[in-house]
């Protein structure tokens, strides 16, 4: 058992931290490239064999590695080196929750492609989003600069600001599928709802049956579209994701807490910022639009389908390989989707930011656990 | 020598060592409040141990991640650097201060050194120190606790707007 | 096995710990995060207790647990209040050091 949390573990930082992040930015160079009716970055090659520019991330890897590392005179040294990694650290682990994959059985061995299920998944990816806030503010405080101090100040603001709202917008999907548990929320999004059931419950008329058929996955983005909206800007702003970037806003402040780092101190604190965006990707993806499951075809119809001409082992692991592929299309429709509000949005201004968490997305996440929970009793109380 | 007892003497240590670090730290406020969150961090690990799952997470999310951020928010905001304090009678203070607590501690450790049964020989009944069943107690058997510390929290958020605010005048 | 002694002495240490802190320092910053450290020694306190009488199945005793939520949330009220006060006092007399702010000793 431990061998597998083990391979797991090896897994998730190989190929997702390694190998997926450096893409990433390749995509964000691409795609921002694409929207602005331009070619972007493509000149990197080796041997004179350019490959669409995806030899960008590694030039930036080396050209990062081979920077001076530079302590300004008068900060704090230890501080100052500590920042960094602090700060990398709970991008990395928060994936240890997220379900690649639901449960296979193969024969009488459980294979479950998430690296730990605890009770309290939802919870850890909370507190690990709360130490979050440390590596960015001795960061600002530690550069012994003023506009540092002001990018640290602004950061811790934000940060803690948004915390709050990135968990209440989210309890009206913890209220309607009634558990933490992230795998088990994948599962109960592997139904289908009858579309105008909300007629029975809300005004009782009684919705005939050869409407039956006209049915939607029973995702989490159906059940609660305003939480999937104001989940998605809470924690983007939680990652200081443009057009919440104010603590790094390159215009005002300088990039503001990481502006004395040079060479991989630097590199670490973007690459964690692309690792979070991984991270947020899977999380809504698992929240909000049904984790691994294809919709309208559960578990058991692609197992029972693939099995007829094979044996059921061959058919669990396909339907493994399925689920996992749908999974990683989901996180890049939301990675495509973040990129996109990154290079279309203005950046918020400060007294905006905090605007927007406190006067409009805690009200509006309040009214939302109310609405939910009414609707909740009232389709109890009718069946 | 199973892997959860050895865990609750690696986290015990790291606990002992930053709290140490915390307070003995002289020169740097910054380093202290770091030290305060390793402690804080390795208790929640020894709360999972004892199997107290809602209040490990609760302890990262508010005590770790948010009230000794307001600690860091204020050095930051006051910019306190060094702690140049003109010498006063200290070693009279610190020596009386350490008897103290080495009396205490000799009193604590005595009162407590015997008696008391293995945890895991009792167990624990299924979802316990779940956010289930804290919940549900919560909101049933100590409701009015619940509510109790939100008027709590209200007076507290008035009293700290209305110190911080400066004078208009 | 855990044997409950040593949980119940470690939340002794760090309480004695939190209180050489208040007794020593004349950083009032760091007075107030001692007095976070002695909550936190009494917190594990009332964990370590909870755990050895869990109760049943049907009825779970979860007393002490619930306690620990209460004083995290006293904690966090009064750390709110407390670095108020800290705020006030360095607008007023530029320093946080005790030393100095002592004005009602002989």
């Amino acid at each position: 058992m431990p061998v597998e949390v083990i391979v797991k573990s090896l897994f998730i930082l190989i190929v997702v931290v390694v190998g997926l992040a450096p893409v990433i930015t390749w995509i964000e160079r691409k795609q921002s490239a694409v929207m602005q009716d331009r070619i972007g970055a493509n000149r990197a090659d080796v041997a004179g064999i350019t490959v669409l520019g995806l030899l960008h991330p590694l030039a930036d890897v080396i050209k990062l590695l081979a920077k001076e590392d530079v302590v300004p005179t008068g900060a704090n040294r230890v501080m100052h080196q500590l920042a960094p990694m602090i700060a990398a650290v709970p991008a990395v682990i928060a994936y240890a929750v997220i379900p690649f994959g639901g449960v296979y059985t193969f024969g009488d061995w459980k294979l479950s492609l998430v690296a730990a299920d605890p009770d309290w998944g939802l919870l850890y990816i909370f507190a690990i989003g709360s130490i979050a806030t440390y590596g960015s503010v001795l960061a600002g405080w530690a550069s012994n600069n003023n506009w540092s101090l002001l990018g640290g100040l602004r950061v811790s603001a934000q940060m803690i600001s948004y915390e709050v709202t990135m968990g209440l917008s989210v309890v009206g999907v913890f209220m309607i599928f009634g558990t933490l548990k992230l795998t088990d929320m994948a599962i109960a999004q592997d139904q289908t709802f009858r579309l105008l059931g909300f007629l029975e419950v809300l005004f009782g008329l009684q919705v005939p049956v050869w409407l039956d058929w006209l049915r939607l996955p029973g995702w989490g983005i159906f059940y609660q579209p305003l939480g999937f909206v104001m989940f998605l800007t809470a924690i983007m702003a939680e990652n200081k994701r443009p057009p919440f970037d104010m603590p790094e806003g390159e215009s005002e402040i300088i990039a503001g807490y990481h502006l004395e780092y040079s060479g991989m101190r630097f590199g670490l604190f973007y690459m964690s910022e692309f690792i979070e965006v991984i991270v947020i990707a899977g999380l809504v993806a698992t929240l909000f639009l049904g984790g691994w499951s294809v919709p309208y075809l559960s578990q058991e119809t692609i197992i029972g389908a693939i099995a007829g001409p094979f044996n059921t082992e061959f058919a669990t692991g396909l339907c493994m390989i399925v689920h996992f592929a749908c999974f990683m299309l989901k996180v890049i429709v939301m990675i495509w989707l973040q990129m996109a509000l990154r290079w279309t949005l203005p950046r918020f201004r400060y007294d905006q930011v905090m605007d927007l968490c406190w006067k409009i997305i805690l009200p509006l996440s309040i009214v939302n656990i109310f609405v939910t929970g009414a609707v909740m009793l009232l389709a109890r109380g009718s069946s | 020598m199973t892997v959860p007892v050895v865990l609750f003497y690696a986290f015990a240590v790291l606990a002992v060592v930053s709290a140490l670090g915390m307070v003995l730290n002289v020169r740097n406020t910054v380093a202290s409040a770091m030290n305060l969150v390793v402690t804080m961090i390795a208790l929640a690990g020894i709360y999972l141990l004892l199997e107290a799952y809602l209040v490990a997470v609760v302890q990262i999310m508010v005590y770790a991640g948010a009230i000794v951020v307001l600690f860091l928010f204020v050095v930051m905001l006051l910019n306190l650097r060094h702690d140049t304090f003109a010498p006063g009678r200290q070693w009279l203070v610190k020596a009386g201060a350490l008897l103290l607590s080495l009396v205490v501690l000799s009193e604590l450790l005595r009162l407590f050194s015997g008696g008391l049964p293995a945890p895991q020989a009792v167990l624990a009944p299924a979802g316990f120190g779940g956010y289930r069943q804290v919940g549900i107690a919560l909101y049933t058997d100590y409701v009015l606790l619940v509510e109790m510390a939100s008027l709590l929290l209200l007076a507290a958020i008035v009293g700290a707007l209305i110190l911080a605010k400066r004078r208009i005048d | 096995m855990l044997p409950l002694e040593h949980v119940i002495g470690l939340s002794a240490i760090l309480f004695v710990i939190g209180m050489i802190g208040v007794a020593t320092r004349r950083n009032l910053i760091v007075v107030l995060m001692s007095i976070e450290l002695m909550l936190n020694a009494v917190n594990l306190a009332f964990v370590g207790f909870n755990r050895l009488w869990p109760g049943t199945a049907e009825a779970p005793a979860l007393d002490g647990q619930i306690f620990v939520l209460m004083v995290i949330t006293v904690a966090a009220a009064e750390v709110a209040v407390g670095l108020g006060i800290v705020i006030s006092l360095f607008r007023n007399r530029d320093s946080v050091d005790l030393e100095e702010v002592s004005l009602l000793k002989w």
